[in-house]
């Protein structure tokens, strides 16, 4: 198997990894970078969204190998206004899924700024980023604790 | 998950010639559900041929005005093409009603079409199911089928097609492009899919050794005046108990002139409702005939004791969308 190169938070890193292994545990278990959080591991809860090349995907369904030469954001290598207002508003209690949630409403935000609608999208493309705007595009983050109130209103204010 | 040999094509014809020579290999796309039946141990591929990297992620007008959808271009891409959002209104809705944003970025179009079932004794190994391996019986039957299928089941088989998209894309008559290394066939959407019959894990008139290039939509003017709705157990983020696709436009006597018609959710492939389109066309928008079309359609419905109310719920959401455009065509 020949070495896995992958490009993450501006970094060139090498991982000796089989190609079933997804990008998600390569993060956590090979290169240490357990900012990354495993929550179902089948697409459902979004814990592990990362950006690739500003795009949020979850890693646990991603296989490492496809992703190699794209550029990897996780939330070691965020530095952003959101996770501030996270903190401000509450958005969190235990603090698993936020990791994910701050990724997801990174990626979300410059889906809405491009132009993309979501299934609450009336017009053409979106206007404004409304609540029910944000509570869909963000309906692939999900909090057991529930602290989406505050969640919806960080990223209200983030958004404006 | 079962280790596979991973190859990462950059040449469609050499992907196809190497599909042809390795039956056990399969193409990977997305991965949002392969990766999660592998991980399953429901599919064991020998080989994943990742063709996400071949060029194959373009959307084109045609000069007919129709469009051409890459088979690799992602769902969430497809949902915001403006001709997408303009032209073909409820193909955008569906797909941006299905899954998640992430999921929504990683699927391809071609991926979505061969998605497997959601059946829950199709991924529960502990459990019959006839289109994991066949002969082996279904436990959906006796089971929890509150999700399963009214129409076009069999006594093998009642797992729903979970996708959206490939719903509105039955009521466009979109046709698929596959190649191989034998040469390029196209399909149209409404005969891709098979129906289970006697053999559940035959899904597709995919080939083995075939691949999904592209999707064409021909020019459809009635699809300006569309919508899809979907009805499910939570507002977001869950697959459809009954959802449906409709076009609609009229005549200048006031009496329908084309209406397009598919349903979700209910069916064991994408479901275009032709029955009731035949009684619609060149009837008057009534309560009365959008009722009476959709009980034509849902006549042939074989419930079961947890899905019985799917048939009800259809028609009265076949009713409320195409009263829906009726308005809105009515407004404009």
């Amino acid at each position: 198997m020949p070495e896995l190169r992958l490009r993450i938070n501006g970094e060139d890193h090498k991982a000796d990894v089989a190609p079933q292994v997804s990008l998600l545990d390569v993060l956590r278990e090979h290169l240490w970078l357990t900012g990354t959080k495993k929550g179902c591991d089948q697409g459902a809860c979004g814990a592990c969204t990362v950006l690739v090349d500003g795009r949020r995907i979850v890693s646990c369904l991603a296989l490492a190998v496809q992703y190699e030469g794209r550029e990897i954001t996780t939330i070691e290598g965020v530095d952003h206004p959101l996770q501030e207002a996270f903190v401000r508003h509450d958005g969190l209690q235990c603090g698993y899924c936020t990791p994910g949630q701050i990724c997801s409403a990174i990626g979300m935000l410059s889906e809405h700024a491009a132009g993309a609608p979501s299934a609450a999208t009336e017009a053409l493309a979106p206007e404004a980023l409304t609540p029910a705007e944000i509570r869909e595009r963000m309906s692939g983050n999900i909090c057991r604790c529930g602290a989406y109130n505050g969640i919806a209103e960080a990223i209200q204010e983030v958004a404006s | 998950m079962k280790t596979f040999n991973y190859l990462r094509a950059t040449d469609v014809d050499v992907a196809l010639q190497r599909i042809a020579v390795e039956p056990g290999a399969r193409f990977l796309g997305g991965g949002t559900n392969l990766v999660d039946l592998m991980r399953e141990g429901i599919e064991a591929p020998e080989t994943l041929i990742d063709i996400t990297r071949l060029p194959l992620d373009g959307i084109e007008e045609l000069p007919d005005g129709g469009l051409r959808i890459g088979a690799l271009v992602r769902n969430s891409d497809l949902a915001a093409h403006p001709v997408v959002r303009g032209r073909y209104p409820f193909l955008s809705q569906a797909i941006l009603l299905g899954a998640t944003g992430q999921i929504r970025n990683m699927a391809t179009v071609g991926g979505n079409l061969l998605q497997r079932t959601r059946c829950l004794y199709f991924y529960d190994e502990a459990s019959a199911c006839n289109k994991r391996e066949p002969g082996a019986g279904c436990a959906a039957r006796e089971g929890f089928n509150r999700g399963n299928a009214v129409l076009g089941t069999s006594d093998a088989c009642v797992a729903t097609h979970p996708s959206d998209m490939a719903v509105a894309l039955a009521a466009i008559d979109a046709v698929v492009e596959v190649r191989s290394s034998r040469g390029t066939r196209h399909i149209p959407l409404t005969e891709f899919h098979l129906l289970p019959g006697t053999t559940p894990h035959l899904e597709s008139q995919l080939e083995s050794d075939e691949l999904i290039t592209a999707v064409e939509l021909p020019p459809l003017p009635v699809a300006a005046h569309s919508y899809y709705r979907k009805v499910r157990d939570r507002a977001s983020y869950a697959f459809a108990l009954v959802s449906v696709a409709a076009a609609l436009d009229f005549g200048a006597d006031g009496r329908i002139a084309d209406v397009r018609l598919a349903l979700g959710g209910v069916a064991t492939k994408p479901w275009r409702a032709r029955t009731a389109e035949q009684l619609l066309l060149g009837a008057a928008a009534s309560e009365d005939s959008f009722a009476t079309a959709a009980a034509a359609e849902l006549a042939a419905a074989v419930p079961l004791p947890g899905n019985a109310f799917k048939i009800d719920l259809a028609c009265r959401t076949v009713v409320a969308v195409l009263r829906r455009l009726t308005t809105e065509r009515s407004g404009s």
